[in-house]
């Protein structure tokens, strides 16, 4: 599940009222009931608001809970259009933790309608996904949202909803898109890939990483900033305004533009010095391709292998489970020049050469 | 506990014990001190008045107030409420070479010959130390190949931190100071490789391994430049896996002008096997509390015994023993020294334990001891890996050196029960596994290091601990989530230990951090 890389050092929730279970697909109840039956204990203590029927009603009902229903109709199958209603009805009733039993699809739809507006946590129904905002099981995901809402569970992270990029599974590849963060519940132990006992944190680490690459900033030089938690802690310490999906632009510490898309980026760095900051997509190693496709091959030819800075935590390197990263920009010799050994910037001072594959 | 049954029943000694600022009361003493005879009062007056005004203090140290009858029980019940390389099977302490060390040799070092030396004393009558002192650096020449020894550092940490200077002094000497300012480890090499680097303040380049478990040599290609001042490498590294290339490591770094360091903190598995000089490494360090036999950790003190080859001899730090064939002498003849780098000599209580143990074993002594530390971890390798829910990643199917760093990743999967899990539930059958296995890159870390010392008895008792906490996990995972059980607390909190505001290594850190609101008093 989400968390392969560690803290956001937020407080929890201080008291909580209420939790929200909502199974968004057909398949889910029966994940659901086990993900549900491990919040068991708070039965009293806690008050469920979900859909109707199988999308949160029943299996709620099921483990014993007596939900207040959200009122909406749900003839036939449901679809994503539910979901998106469905989050939104909670999202109004600001509940302290949605709880979703689905796969990438869904956690798409939940992103869609409360983006960071909401702490998430998904129950997985698929058989692999690829978002970062589920548990490892049903069981764990239960586990992992009693001890949130026993306020055991202190910290917030932001976690990666990605899906298959349908226009690459059509071309015969299975990739995955980067969508857009959702902010879980973490606790040690209870997160997939997270190492128990480690007092590392994520956080510092980010911050570490931002002050050495602002330390080694030059003036005058455009600096194009990727999406990611990663380089949005180096816009957070220089100060400046940022997109967490988008891509901006940097010069001499001041924010030139947000969100440019590869036509504005190609116009701004006009024969002029450009560097990249970008962060790989964790657990799954994206450096170019995924979520950042404004850095187009020709912007990436443009720049120059050697003004790529790659910035990543060790948390999320060691995700990688020594798989690569790659590169899959749309054009083959422009992966050939990428590929490679970076000399990543894992921290202050702190590099670590690791290879880039297409 | 008998034949037929491994594990044994236990229930730590448990006392809601204060820590000592917080016992006694104001007044009370240990000790009276006898108040000054007449003759030495007229001679010195008070004492203090004779003090330069800079040193006295204006107030009375805040220590605590207490009888010695409550000191003693005091430290009593705390011993009583941990465990130990000399109360339980203590393997579970991977990569800290956990031995037996010999109790004679604490008498060695408690009799008057040497407890009573000074370090101030005339070098014509310290002689029979100096001795050990030359004898032993020949030892760890002959087992190193190296040319020049120092035992000034007080542990590994310092030894590498000297060994970053010799490197950052070397450079300077060659006119390149300034430039080479990296120094490159991998991600398995021992973390104070990367830490005391760092202190130095080098840049940090890390390798990671490739798919055999070894550090990736292309890696190593594209991390070295004009500006590598020096390679610093564990091998075998901490999960136990030998890199066979590594010749090839340091030719690299050679090859563009940076020195070789081999972290040989822990060289129980190669002593007589392999030796630094062959792999052509510049620099290197044995910590003499590990692999040789002088106590570990708190019951140290400790030595990193830093070794260099012929070229690096000059930068020693000062002063290193000479012997003309008449006397012993100390050198501090050395001009390009880095200088001191630990008051006097270093701890010598650390060298004289190691030279006893040394010469109690012999050349093939200490081969037997790689050979049977070689074979006690292969033992439990194979006995391990029977056991559900662990694995041990990389190298599968091969041979480790002196240790393994496994995995409960499969059981953590299958049950949810987590390394920190087992080890809670280890303490309750009297095991000790410790919780430190950074960087944290293998899913689920222990690292299992039997040593030579351990019978084949006390490996299956642990082996026996794993297993009865493996059934428990996929039985019954609550006894082992809720653990421990029979041990001295129950879980620690750790989001206080991993927040800087709450933390307190002091007493008095701890007062300014409850009187700042940081954290609760307890």
């Amino acid at each position: 599940m989400g968390g392969r890389v560690g803290l956001k050092g937020t407080d929890g929730p201080g008291t909580l009222e209420s939790a929200i279970l909502m199974g968004a697909r057909p398949e889910s109840p029966e994940r659901a009931i086990r993900a549900m039956k491990r919040l068991g204990s708070l039965k009293d203590k806690i008050q469920v608001i979900t859909c109707p029927g199988d999308m949160g009603e029943n299996p709620a009902r099921n483990c014993g809970f007596a939900p207040v229903v959200i009122e909406f109709s749900t003839p036939g199958r449901t679809t994503a259009a539910h979901t998106i209603m469905g989050a939104a009805a909670m999202l109004d009733q600001k509940v302290d933790l949605l709880l979703f039993a689905g796969g990438d699809g869904t956690a798409r739809d939940i992103y869609q309608a409360v983006k960071d507006r909401l702490v998430v946590l998904g129950v997985p129904t698929g058989v692999k996904m690829h978002s970062a905002v589920f548990g490892y099981n049903p069981e764990r995901t239960g586990d992992l949202a009693l001890l949130y809402l026993q306020d055991k569970a202190k910290h917030l992270k932001t976690a990666e909803v990605m899906d298959i990029d349908e226009r690459a599974l059509r071309s015969g590849q299975v990739n995955a898109n980067l969508y857009g963060y959702l902010t879980i519940p973490f606790a040690k132990g209870h997160v997939q890939g997270l190492k128990s006992g480690s007092p590392e944190s994520e956080q510092y680490r980010q911050q570490a990483i931002a002050a050495h690459v602002i330390e080694n900033m030059e003036d005058d030089v455009f600096y194009i900033i990727c999406p990611g938690t990663t380089t949005a802690r180096i816009m957070e310490r220089l100060g400046l305004d940022y997109t967490l999906l988008g891509v901006d632009l940097v010069r001499s510490n001041k924010l030139v533009a947000k969100d440019l898309n590869e036509a504005q980026l190609l116009g701004a760095i006009d024969q002029q010095n450009a560097k990249i900051i970008v962060t790989p997509i964790g657990g799954h190693g994206c450096l170019f391709g995924r979520g950042n496709q404004q850095l187009s091959p020709t912007v990436l030819r443009t720049v120059g292998r050697k003004n790529i800075i790659v910035v990543a935590t060790r948390q999320k390197i060691i995700s990688l489970r020594g798989s690569p990263l790659f590169v899959d920009s749309g054009d083959p010799e422009t992966n050939r020049m990428i590929s490679g050994y970076f000399q990543m910037i894992t921290g202050y001072k702190d590099k670590t050469v690791y290879r880039v594959v297409y | 506990m008998n034949k037929n049954t491994k594990l044994r029943k236990f229930h730590q000694a448990k006392w809601d014990e204060p820590i000592i600022f917080e016992l006694g009361g104001k007044g009370e003493r240990g000790i009276l001190m006898p108040v000054a005879e007449k003759a030495i009062e007229a001679e010195i007056g008070d004492g203090i008045s004779k003090l330069p005004a800079g040193i006295v203090r204006k107030k009375a140290p805040a220590l605590p107030e207490i009888g010695q009858m409550q000191v003693l029980k005091h430290y009593l019940r705390m011993s009583q409420e941990n465990l130990g390389a000399d109360l339980n099977v203590d393997i579970g302490q991977g990569t800290c070479t956990m031995k037996y060390n010999p109790k004679i040799n604490e008498q060695f070092a408690a009799s008057h010959q040497f407890a009573e030396l000074h370090p101030l004393q005339d070098e014509s009558t310290i002689q029979g130390m100096l001795e050990i002192m030359y004898k032993t650096e020949h030892f760890l020449k002959e087992i190193s190949g190296l040319d020049a020894f120092t035992f000034q550092p007080g542990g590994g940490s310092q030894a590498i931190l000297g060994m970053a200077t010799i490197v950052e002094k070397y450079h300077e000497a060659k006119g390149e100071g300034g430039k080479r300012d990296e120094i490159i480890t991998t991600i398995f090499s021992h973390p104070s490789d990367y830490a005391a680097a760092a202190v130095k303040g080098y840049k940090i380049i890390n390798i990671y391994q490739d798919e055999n478990g070894i550090p990736d040599l292309a890696a190593l290609k594209a991390a070295v430049s004009d500006r590598t001042a020096a390679l610093f490498i564990t091998n075998p590294e901490d999960t136990g896996i030998y890199n066979n290339k590594i010749v090839e490591f340091t030719k690299i770094v050679h090859d563009v002008g940076g020195l070789c360091g081999y972290d040989q903190a822990n060289a129980n598995g190669m002593l007589g096997i392999t030796r630094a000089k062959e792999a052509n490494f510049d620099l290197s360090f044995f910590n003499l509390h590990k692999t040789f036999a002088s106590p570990h950790g708190c019951g140290g003190p400790a030595c990193g015994a830093l070794g260099v080859t012929r070229e690096l001899a000059g930068f020693m730090p000062v002063p290193l023993v000479r012997f003309d064939g008449k006397a012993y002498t100390l050198d501090y003849n050395l001009p390009d020294s880095i200088g001191k780098i630990r008051c006097f000599y270093g701890s010598m209580s650390a060298v004289l334990k190691a030279y006893a143990w040394m010469m109690s074993l012999g050349d093939e002594g200490l081969k037997e001891v790689a050979r049977i530390a070689v074979l006690n971890n292969n033992y439990l390798l194979k006995k391990i890996l029977q056991i559900r829910g662990t694995s041990a990643p990389y190298a599968e199917g091969k041979h480790r050196i002196e240790q393994v760093r496994f995995s409960w990743e499969d059981l953590e999967k299958e049950t949810g029960v987590s390394t920190f899990d087992v080890t809670c539930r280890m303490a309750d059958f009297g095991f000790h596994m410790w919780s430190s296995h950074h960087p944290f890159v293998i899913p689920e870390p222990f690292t299992i290091e039997p040593t030579e010392s351990y019978s084949k008895n006390e490996m299956d008792e642990y082996v026996a601990g794993l297993q009865q906490v493996s059934d428990e996990a996929y039985e019954t995972p609550e006894i082992v989530k809720t653990a421990p059980h029979n041990s001295v607390i129950h879980r620690p909190k750790d989001d206080t230990l991993e927040d800087p505001l709450k933390w307190a290594i002091t007493w008095r850190a701890y007062l300014k951090k409850c009187a700042l609101g940081q954290r609760k008093r307890i």
